[in-house]
């Protein structure tokens, strides 16, 4: 990761979220002009939680409530430490910092050291929340998380956040499209997506009594609203029907839960569609029984991630489905096996079809005769 | 055998008589290393002889001098850590916990055969007496550091140790972490480097030069000493002269060392990495292990590069 896209994400000047003239810029530190981006970054300043960020309510933001909740939970909790290589600002975790400066720990832009610090804090008794962007932590770090948290059984959690193609413009570089499939393939290790912040809550409320380690991924820190409250039914490995409908069968996870709800709207709407949404909130271990119900009482099932169609969501789902015979049409939808193209998150959305509109048109594909 | 071995006592004095009494015990443990690595490999077939041997000595001083445990109870929790970050040397580590009391020696006995406990490299999930888990190299410094934090956290008294070969230091994750102990001073971080000249495919400075190693650790804020690590007067001194300030400088011993130290035919020889002793061999080499270190062999005692590569 280069230094200017760390100032550049930590203040505002990003504007990856400006193209299509939708929501808001990609600021994570609240409405900051450029000029911010000058001051010094240093661990005394003092960074206040802000209620808005440019309209959007903080509350309803998973990177900004990731460090606020885990302030809360480290009230009571005092195994509870946190970690990030230089993306407090980024991650929100200096709302931790500011109420438990003696449990954060910046280890600078050094991930890897980062993982396995925390992996000798959990060893110790601690309970380590490490926060950076998924790229460097899934990728960068794919080993140390192997070697050092699953393969001991530690409970460290990792917040991965801006996966997918979240940060856009960044480029390749600073997308996360394989995480999800480097994750599952690590036996041991929990891997879940949080669709929304009262979602994201209920994970890390969960994660307390998870004995091992869990990697958790994070979209860009203002996805918008799901669940209207935190899900007291939450549980790693149980999906959530969010909709019912029998022509067709949408799992999805993470940042595609709520364009998922979106297009189901539009089919039922346009196209007189009954459409199931399933979130698949936790892709290792994989809920089987509700991909196999899918297949069973539906007409159709397609997957939709913010991922490469390689080994993500999609995969998983296939696996079960073949294992278990199920002879339903079946259609994998994400990111093509490509490097994507340059462009603002939106756009890029729009182009790969993975906003409300595109996903279903994929389905109107899918299903016509 | 120690039950519990130290409380934190001072170590005795260079020439008195209990300093005598305890180097006289650490040269027979460091044999038992020696000779249980040699006898291990042959029930795997083949093993890490030479940077096992290097490690001999540090891994006497610690278990039998330095190191706070209880072997009843491996997870004590003010128990001093130590992290064998070059995992490949636990061949000579195995004996040692179990002949401390960590578990009974005879679960060696199926050393690598299907569903051991103990593996060419270390697990902590299936070993009492290990801390963590290794074999990738680069990785013991930062878990080390982990724990060395947690005490920090948790306020408990304990050190914790790590001894790190000197080919892994190729690893850039080494150097993240040492930049992260320097600059959070964990000054109960004890780190060793087993400098034994040699990586896999020669010496270290010609491979990948690691050296100026003490400048540039006391450059990443550590305090450093360098020491003979087959001189236990020199290792006990080193130990001695630790500073006791948890908020300190993270501390550095370099111990240089010669690869496959105590038997001759592999010292310094790049092709005895990883090996197996078979017939008579076997035997010679367990008798030149009992008879003691003897002077480095001829032509190899000056630099690495003498080695056979």
């Amino acid at each position: 990761m280069t230094d200017d896209t760390r100032a550049a994400a930590g203040t505002g000047t990003t504007g990856t979220g400006t193209a299509a003239g939708q929501q808001i810029s990609d600021t994570f530190t609240g409405s900051a002009g450029a000029s911010q981006a000058l001051k010094p970054k240093g661990p005394q300043t003092p960074t206040g939680p802000k209620d808005t960020v440019k309209g959007i309510q903080a509350a309803a933001i998973p990177a900004f409530v990731a460090g606020q909740e885990l302030a809360d939970l480290g009230e009571t909790d005092p195994r509870i430490v946190v970690l990030t290589a230089d993306l407090a600002g980024a991650g929100r975790t200096a709302d931790f910092r500011d109420r438990h400066p003696d449990r954060f720990f910046n280890m600078g832009v050094a991930e890897q050291n980062m993982i396995s610090v925390a992996a000798g804090m959990a060893a110790s008794g601690l309970r380590p929340y490490l926060s950076t962007f998924a790229a460097y932590v899934a990728l960068l770090g794919c080993e140390q998380i192997r070697t050092d948290l699953a393969y001991p059984g530690l409970p460290v959690r990792i917040l991965a956040h801006h996966s997918g193609m979240s940060l856009g413009y960044y480029g390749t570089s600073h997308h996360s499209l394989e995480d999800l499939s480097a994750m599952r393939a690590i036996a041991d290790l929990t891997v879940v997506c949080a669709a929304d912040a009262n979602q994201l809550r209920a994970i890390l409320r969960a994660s307390l009594d998870l004995a091992g380690p869990l990697y958790i991924r994070l979209g860009r820190g203002r996805d918008p609203e799901v669940y209207p409250e935190v899900p007291a039914s939450f549980a790693f490995g149980r999906a959530v029907r969010l909709t019912e409908g029998r022509d067709l069968t949408l799992i999805t996870t993470g940042s595609q839960v709520r364009p998922c709800l979106d297009a189901a709207a539009l089919l039922a709407e346009q196209d007189g569609l009954a459409v199931r949404v399933v979130d698949m909130h936790t892709i290792s271990p994989i809920n089987a029984d509700e991909a196999i119900a899918a297949a069973s009482e539906t007409a159709a099932v397609m997957t939709v991630e913010e991922h490469n169609v390689t080994g993500g969501l999609g995969s998983a789902v296939a696996e079960v489905l073949l294992e278990a015979g199920a002879a339903v049409p079946f259609r994998r939808h994400g990111v093509p096996d490509e490097h994507v193209v340059l462009g603002p998150p939106a756009a890029l959305y729009a182009h790969y079809e993975l906003d409300a509109a595109g996903i279903a048109a994929r389905a109107r594909r899918f299903l016509a005769p | 055998m120690a039950t519990e071995a130290r409380t934190g006592a001072p170590l005795p004095a260079r020439g008195t008589a209990e300093r005598a009494q305890l180097i006289s015990l650490l040269t027979a443990k460091a044999k038992l290393v020696r000779r249980e690595t040699v006898r291990l490999t042959r029930i795997a077939g083949a093993g890490h002889y030479t940077g096992t041997f290097s490690a001999a000595e540090l891994f006497a001083a610690l278990y039998y001098a330095q190191l706070r445990y209880r072997p009843g109870q491996p997870d004590w929790p003010d128990r001093d850590r130590f992290v064998l970050s070059k995992g490949h040397a636990a061949i000579g580590l195995y004996p040692v916990l179990a002949d401390v009391g960590f578990f009974d020696p005879a679960l060696l006995d199926n050393y690598t055969r299907l569903h051991s406990r103990f593996g060419d490299h270390p697990d902590m999930r299936k070993i009492p007496g290990i801390d963590f888990s290794s074999g990738s190299l680069g990785h013991g410094l930062s878990t080390t550091l982990g724990m060395t934090l947690a005490a920090r956290v948790q306020g408990r008294p304990y050190r914790s140790y790590v001894i790190l070969g000197d080919g892994e230091l190729c690893e850039g994750q080494v150097w993240e972490a040492a930049m992260a102990a320097g600059h959070y001073r964990a000054g109960s971080l004890v780190a060793i480097v087993d400098r034994n000249q040699l990586s896999i495919d020669g010496p270290t400075e010609s491979i990948m030069g690691v050296e100026p190693l003490d400048e540039k650790f006391r450059a990443f804020r550590w305090q450093v000493q360098r020491i003979d690590g087959h001189d236990f007067d020199a290792i006990l001194d080193a130990f001695a002269g630790l500073h006791a300030d948890p908020h300190g400088p993270p501390q550095m011993i370099i111990a240089d060392t010669v690869k496959g130290r105590g038997v001759q035919r592999m010292e310094l020889d790049t092709n005895w990495h990883v090996g197996n002793l078979v017939g008579a061999d076997y035997d010679d080499v367990l008798a030149e292990i009992e008879a003691g270190l003897q002077p480095v062999a001829a032509g190899r005692d000056g630099q690495a590069g003498g080695g056979n590569d």
